[in-house]
């Protein structure tokens, strides 16, 4: 009985293999022979159009995609809309993992056939890693702002937020500055979303706190120090937040991107009051940004999911997560942006602050220097 | 887990009845002890010898392969020596607390009737809470003194006691100690007691023949049988201890303030980048000080064994 089960199994996985030998080998070869191979293409006009890239990415059939929390800037979603849209599977690895962890699965996956595909990277690692990049300029390239873009497409932004306060307005009263929330009804309550020398999110938190607190952008140190405060004050939690310790109670302030906790806000209606402010001291913003693994086992594919990210539909999927989408001005003025969606987005406006490489770097060196102190 | 250190494998074929046999003999026997060992070697070296290698090369690297000590200079800088007296702290301390409580235990166990019930319930439960690490541990003491905990929130609904009145201990190093001695004290009970158990009553019954008191017993003849054993079992615990990694992974999430941690930091941190090679020396500091407290145990593993 076991025997004939093991010998029908082997007998299955040598006729899988099989199948996969004689039907995996053509498309590459159906690539080549429309013009440039999919791995180097540099625009969808180098296969001929985007409708020979879906072609080619339809025949390779499947897209790795990798660290993409289906509750964040509605990855679910999107990544929903893609397969059903071109009938290309989407395999999500490792949902929870970081910017680093995508760069480190692809060096270790290499040659392999679930390498990741393509990466959606914090601006730190990106600009790390170029060499792991194939470059490519999307169809909608001229809306992308210069500042968000690698000139030669390696990487670009595809969407962006704002660090915010999330809380649950029925345990606590509606901070509107970040020095709010050292006051006494905060007390045991206030997490951040990772610790700052290693979650891009809590880096930002830092950031934003220095603003709020007499710092900026060049100097950091006070937002080390509020930290420090809210930990003396016994108001900081040293909790990683996350949608269960949400709901359970367990983190009823959580400074993170306002994607993320308005994607809690509508994740939880009904459940938990959870809002969202922007402090107005304290706007810092980012932008993530998107990259094709030049090693892609599915280059056309990783190709095409570029183009869908960075189409109309696309940019309007990551603005229904509440999420800042790279084309947001330009689709505006062509009207065809998801009005009703922009206007959930939490208010920001007065001065917004976006890091440059140099003050993030140096920030940086501040952090790993005093952070462990701060809150030790 | 850190395995216990086995002594001498076996002395193999004597060689008296071999040289009367046949000259292929000998050599064929050799074969087959290489054939049933090879499996084994071949794991040690996949998955124990290999990634140590990886370990000390990366160690005395830099970003680009180049030779150099600047990772191992910066552990005795700032965040990663304290990470280190941290982490030894920690471990010295909870290993002192399993051990001391492990100790009374195996006692109580010890002097029981063989067959009774508190022995079978003790070996039966330390068994199982030796290995109940990790995860579900620190999910464990969540759940029953985490903010929302059911004890938590008993002690303050019902009797105003507020448990994190002095911050968030559980957290950090107090939380970690806590839990830590909660997988040690079963431990020391699995190591320790059989050395309980081959304490003859005779010796005991010699002494009291002799005129002895019961502290003469145990001045005498108890304690120093049981001492290198006691010792042995404290830097088991301590290796135990300081090679635990997932359940400080799972209870603190911010400032890193144990190795294990930092190692996390350095190999998976997203805004300090091109730490990999520390993270490689910070594993190789863990390794030295593991070896020491390794060699102290074997070098006491011998002297226990004289007295045996």
């Amino acid at each position: 009985m076991t025997h004939t089960r093991v010998l029908r199994l082997v007998g299955t996985g040598a006729a899988a293999l099989a199948l996969v030998a004689a039907c995996g080998t053509p498309p590459p070869k159906e690539g080549a022979a429309s013009g440039t191979p999919a791995a180097t293409a540099k625009s969808a006009a180098e296969f001929g159009g985007l409708d020979e890239l879906v072609e080619a990415a339809k025949a390779e059939g499947r897209l790795n995609v990798i660290a993409l929390p289906p509750d964040w800037a509605n990855y679910g979603a999107i990544i929903s809309a893609f397969e059903a849209k071109y009938g290309i599977e989407v395999d999500s690895a490792q949902p929870d993992a970081s910017s680093q962890d995508e760069i480190n699965a692809a060096k270790q996956l290499k040659g392999g056939d679930r390498a990741p595909d393509v990466f959606d990277l914090g601006l730190n690692v990106a600009l790390a890693n170029t060499d792991v990049f194939a470059p490519y300029r999307v169809e909608t390239w001229a809306d992308i702002p210069d500042e968000l873009k690698e000139p030669s497409g390696l990487h670009y932004g595809d969407y962006g937020g704002f660090m915010s306060i999330g809380y649950d307005a029925s345990k606590v009263p509606a901070p509107t500055s970040v020095k709010d929330l050292l006051k006494p009804e905060y007390q045991g309550k206030v997490a951040l979303n990772g610790d700052p020398t290693q979650a891009g999110a809590a880096f930002s938190g830092v950031v934003m706190a220095s603003l709020g607190n007499g710092g900026s952008a060049d100097d950091i140190a006070p937002g080390v120090e509020f930290f420090a405060q809210l930990k003396a004050a016994g108001n900081f939690l040293p909790v990683d937040p996350s949608p269960a310790t949400i709901e359970s109670g367990q983190t009823p302030v959580v400074i993170d991107w306002d994607y993320t906790n308005a994607a809690q806000t509508a994740k939880l209606a009904g459940k938990v009051d959870w809002k969202v402010v922007v402090p107005r001291d304290a706007q810092v913003g980012a932008y993530y940004n998107q990259a094709v693994n030049k090693d892609a086992p599915h280059p056309a594919a990783a190709r095409l999911w570029q183009e869908f990210l960075y189409s109309d539909e696309g940019q309007n999927l990551y603005l229904e997560g509440l999420s800042r989408p790279v084309r947001m001005d330009a689709m505006e003025k062509a009207g065809t942006l998801d009005a009703a969606a922009a206007a959930k987005l939490p208010d920001t406006g007065g001065e917004q602050v976006f890091l440059t490489q140099e003050q993030s770097d140096k920030a940086k060196q501040v952090l790993s220097a005093s952070w462990a102190r701060a809150v030790g | 887990m850190v395995a216990p250190v086995t002594t001498a494998a076996g002395k193999g074929p004597s060689p008296g009845p071999c040289r009367r046999r046949t000259d292929s003999g000998p050599s064929r026997a050799r074969w087959t002890a290489w054939l049933v060992v090879a499996p084994f070697l071949a794991y040690v070296g996949t998955f124990l010898l290999y990634p140590t290698a990886l370990v000390l090369a990366g160690a005395f690297q830099d970003g680009d392969g180049a030779f150099t000590p600047a990772n191992l200079a910066e552990l005795t800088r700032g965040v990663h020596l304290q990470a280190f007296l941290r982490s030894i702290e920690l471990s010295a301390l909870t290993a002192l607390l399993g051990a001391v409580f492990g100790a009374l235990l195996s006692w109580a166990v010890a002097t029981g009737r063989p067959e009774g019930a508190l022995r079978r319930v003790v070996i039966a439960g330390a068994g199982v809470l030796a290995q109940f690490g990790g995860v579900p541990l620190a999910f464990a003491f969540l759940a029953t003194v985490g903010f929302q905990g059911f004890v938590t929130t008993f002690l303050r609904d019902a009797f105003g006691v507020d448990l994190f009145a002095t911050g968030a201990w559980l957290f950090e190093l107090p939380g970690l100690t806590l839990v830590y001695t909660f997988f040690q004290i079963p431990l020391m009970v699995i190591v320790f007691l059989p050395a309980l158990d081959g304490l003859r009553p005779q010796w005991r019954e010699a002494v009291d023949s002799l005129g002895g008191s019961s502290w003469t017993y145990w001045r005498h003849v108890g304690g120093p049988i049981l001492l290198p054993a006691f010792l042995g079992s404290l830097l088991l615990l301590f290796a135990n201890a300081f090679s635990a990694y997932a359940t400080a992974a799972a209870l603190v999430s911010q400032g890193s303030p144990i190795v294990p941690l930092q190692i996390r930091g350095a190999l998976t941190g997203e805004v300090l980048l091109g730490q990999e090679n520390l993270g490689k020396a910070l594993g190789f500091g863990m390794i030295v000080v593991v070896t020491v407290a390794m060699g102290l145990y074997a070098l006491l593993q011998r002297r226990f064994t004289r007295w045996q």
